[in-house]
């Protein structure tokens, strides 16, 4: 491939690590490009939310009655859910509230909730995966078992049914009610039914690498397992840690979207994708603006997600084709 | 063959029999006082007491446990040496906080619901998955092939709650083509089921057929350039053969693994999809019974869908075994 280059009189051969030779196929691709730029408005969005309250005046709690149309009590005045200068999407049936900010705010939660539960779930199916693939026999039995038995569990029914068992718990010693035990419940229950995924792909992978000759080497001259592990298998491991991740975010957004929505999530006032969504079920005949800004958003977001993720792969793995 | 069936089945149960604990030890031994909940508004402390010997929830917890998997393979009685005595009969889940009525009879109530879902739209979505699937890969780099397979990456990106309320609203709200969803049974008026599942079949369909669309489209591809295809082609077989007798087959087996996998989670509730169409099925119960932290339906609904999955997955890797030759089975 890099034959003519290096045939070149006078260009000096250049060695090339494959993350290097990755991130070279990925700034060629325009598929790539579009979708980490769709991503980066939403991050863009989510982190300047506070500066738009500024701009708009308002915060996303805050009623708004007079844009409400009086003799109905409830639909906006306008058309398209209310979409004018001031409220640029429009407003929230039945209490005026900005949509703009409400969305702009539910992209902080929705990804953060999201991010939290990917890293985590990350952690710990690395963990494990390495554990079980490194040791083997007995703990890589158990390990193993110990996956089979998660990922026969209905995950979002269980999800849904162990909230509020959760929610209680953390009340009981003393967390306070709402959103503070809310949103560390959904973390832990969405990598609760994450970590499988990528222990079962890591395991996997440290199996067939825990018996090459630089590993052989490394044992030989008395290095310590913990060595073994981190610094001369993890290493290894990066790509395919890398293209998981990347088709786990948004696996883990519609997750959260769909366990708030479901109503096991985050409650009013704080705002999130799925909670607008749920909250325009009853007006979605009457005002249809309301259930597509936040569904469409949502279909964005993962779609960039997807299309990333799909390029992630491509570019580490050259022999996938598309 | 038979004897690796054997053994596949007694490691689902024991699957099933850890699941069954883990959710039972989650709901019983955390602070949610089942006894309280089954009280009702109008409850005494007196009552409370009462209930909890009427539901042995004053006995240790794994005897609770323990009787709560002999109810199941044989059945207990509740209160068995006094006159208030209640049997409950082989597959026995308990009696529901809310309503008082066995939960097996509620999970055999709300069954046909969710299988009518989980039928009617897995047939649409193999149906359009395959279809669009093997065109996109018979005629690989053309139009039909990026139109649909732009398409299916599209609809694996959306959300059921999404387009469930946005066809409703078309087809419903707006051009009144259909009536609002719901179930009615099959058996007594055939065309208001069908009618009324029309939304529900297409929204999953419409999601789901996207990753078999993409599945087969990969997987005939790469079967394609197989040494095996062209021996074939060499022999003389037509194109048509080839195609569906050879490349499909084997590109099939990574279709019946999702396949199975989807349907099984599908037939314990679909959770998302009954709840968007408001369908009294598994799901919808599920729903209604964490959000009323009815535990005994909330541990039977789960133990039901986690036994789907479990035979989903026996089924799946029999099934490889006359898929692929190249399985065999130890």
């Amino acid at each position: 491939m890099s034959k003519k280059a290096s045939l070149a009189v006078g260009a000096p051969i250049e060695g090339r690590s494959p993350a290097r030779m990755a991130w070279e196929r990925i700034k060629k691709d325009r598929t790539a490009k579009i979708s980490a730029f769709t991503i980066g408005i939403f991050a863009l969005l989510a982190l300047t939310a506070p500066i738009f309250t500024w701009i708009l005046h308002t915060s996303p709690d805050q009623f708004h009655p007079e844009t409400l149309d009086p003799s109905f009590g409830t639909n906006p005045i306008g058309k398209l859910g209310g979409i004018s200068a001031q409220h640029w999407f429009g407003v929230e049936p039945r209490t005026g509230r900005d949509v703009f900010l409400r969305f702009a705010y539910g992209a902080r939660t929705s990804l953060s909730i999201a991010l939290s539960a990917t890293a985590l779930a990350t952690i710990i199916g690395v963990l494990v995966g390495l554990t079980s693939g490194f040791y083997g026999k007995k703990i890589d039995l158990v390990l193993s078992r110990t996956m089979e038995i998660v990922l026969a569990f209905p995950s979002i029914l269980f999800a849904l049914a162990v909230t509020p068992v959760f929610e209680n718990l953390l009340e009981s010693w003393g967390v306070p009610t709402g959103n503070a035990t809310r949103i560390p419940v959904m973390i832990i229950v969405l990598s609760m039914f994450g970590w499988p995924y990528i222990a079962r792909i890591v395991r996997g992978q440290v199996i067939s690498i825990r018996e090459k000759e630089f590993v052989e080497a490394a044992r030989s001259i008395g290095a310590s397992r913990v060595h073994l592990v981190f610094r001369e298998i993890l290493p290894n491991l990066w790509a395919p840690i890398l293209v998981t991740v990347a088709l786990n975010i948004p696996t883990m957004i519609t997750s959260e979207a769909a366990l708030t929505f479901l109503g096991a999530g985050v409650i009013d006032p704080t705002s999130d994708w799925g909670a607008m969504l749920l909250a325009s079920v009853p007006f979605y005949s009457v005002d249809p603006t309301y259930t597509f800004i936040p569904g469409f958003g949502l279909f964005l977001l993962v779609l960039a997600f997807n299309l990333l993720g799909d390029s992630v792969r491509d570019a580490l793995d050259p022999r996938s084709s598309r | 063959m038979l004897k690796y069936t054997f053994r596949r089945i007694i490691s689902g149960t024991l699957v099933l029999g850890i699941v069954s604990a883990i959710v039972f030890a989650i709901f019983y031994i955390l602070p949610s006082d089942p006894a309280r909940l089954a009280c009702g508004k109008s409850c005494t402390p007196d009552l409370v007491a009462r209930i909890q010997v009427a539901l042995e929830l004053d006995q240790p917890l794994p005897i609770q446990y323990g009787r709560f998997i002999k109810g199941i393979f044989v059945g207990r009685t509740y209160l068995g040496n006094t006159d208030a005595s209640r049997e409950c009969g082989a597959p026995c889940l308990g009696y529901s906080y809310q309503t008082d009525l066995p939960v097996t009879e509620l999970l055999l109530d709300r069954l046909p619901a969710t299988l009518s879902i989980a039928v009617g739209a897995s047939i649409l979505w193999l149906l359009i998955g395959l279809s669009s699937g093997i065109i996109s890969a018979l005629r690989r780099g053309t139009w039909i092939d990026r139109t649909s397979q732009g398409f299916a990456l599209a609809a694996a990106s959306l959300q059921i709650y999404f387009v469930g309320l946005i066809l409703q609203f078309i087809f419903v709200d707006k051009l009144a083509w259909l009536p609002m969803p719901g179930y009615t049974s099959p058996f007594d008026y055939p065309m208001d089921w069908a009618k009324q599942m029309v939304l529900p079949w297409v929204t999953l369909a419409f999601l789901l057929s996207a990753i078999y669309s993409r599945l087969t489209r990969s997987g005939m591809i790469e079967t394609m350039g197989e040494d095996f295809v062209r021996t074939a082609r060499a022999k003389g077989l037509s194109s048509r053969d080839i195609n569906l007798k050879h490349v499909l087959r084997a590109a099939m087996t990574p279709i019946v693994t999702v396949f199975g996998l989807d349907l099984g989670s599908l037939l314990g509730g679909a959770v998302i999809t009954e709840y968007v169409f408001n369908i009294p099925g598994l799901g919808k119960l599920s729903t209604e019974a964490v959000t009323n932290l009815d535990l005994p339906v909330v541990t039977g609904t789960v133990l039901f869908a986690a036994f789907f999955i479990i035979t989903a997955n026996i089924v799946v890797d029999l099934l490889y075994s006359v898929l692929d030759p190249k399985v065999r089975l130890t």
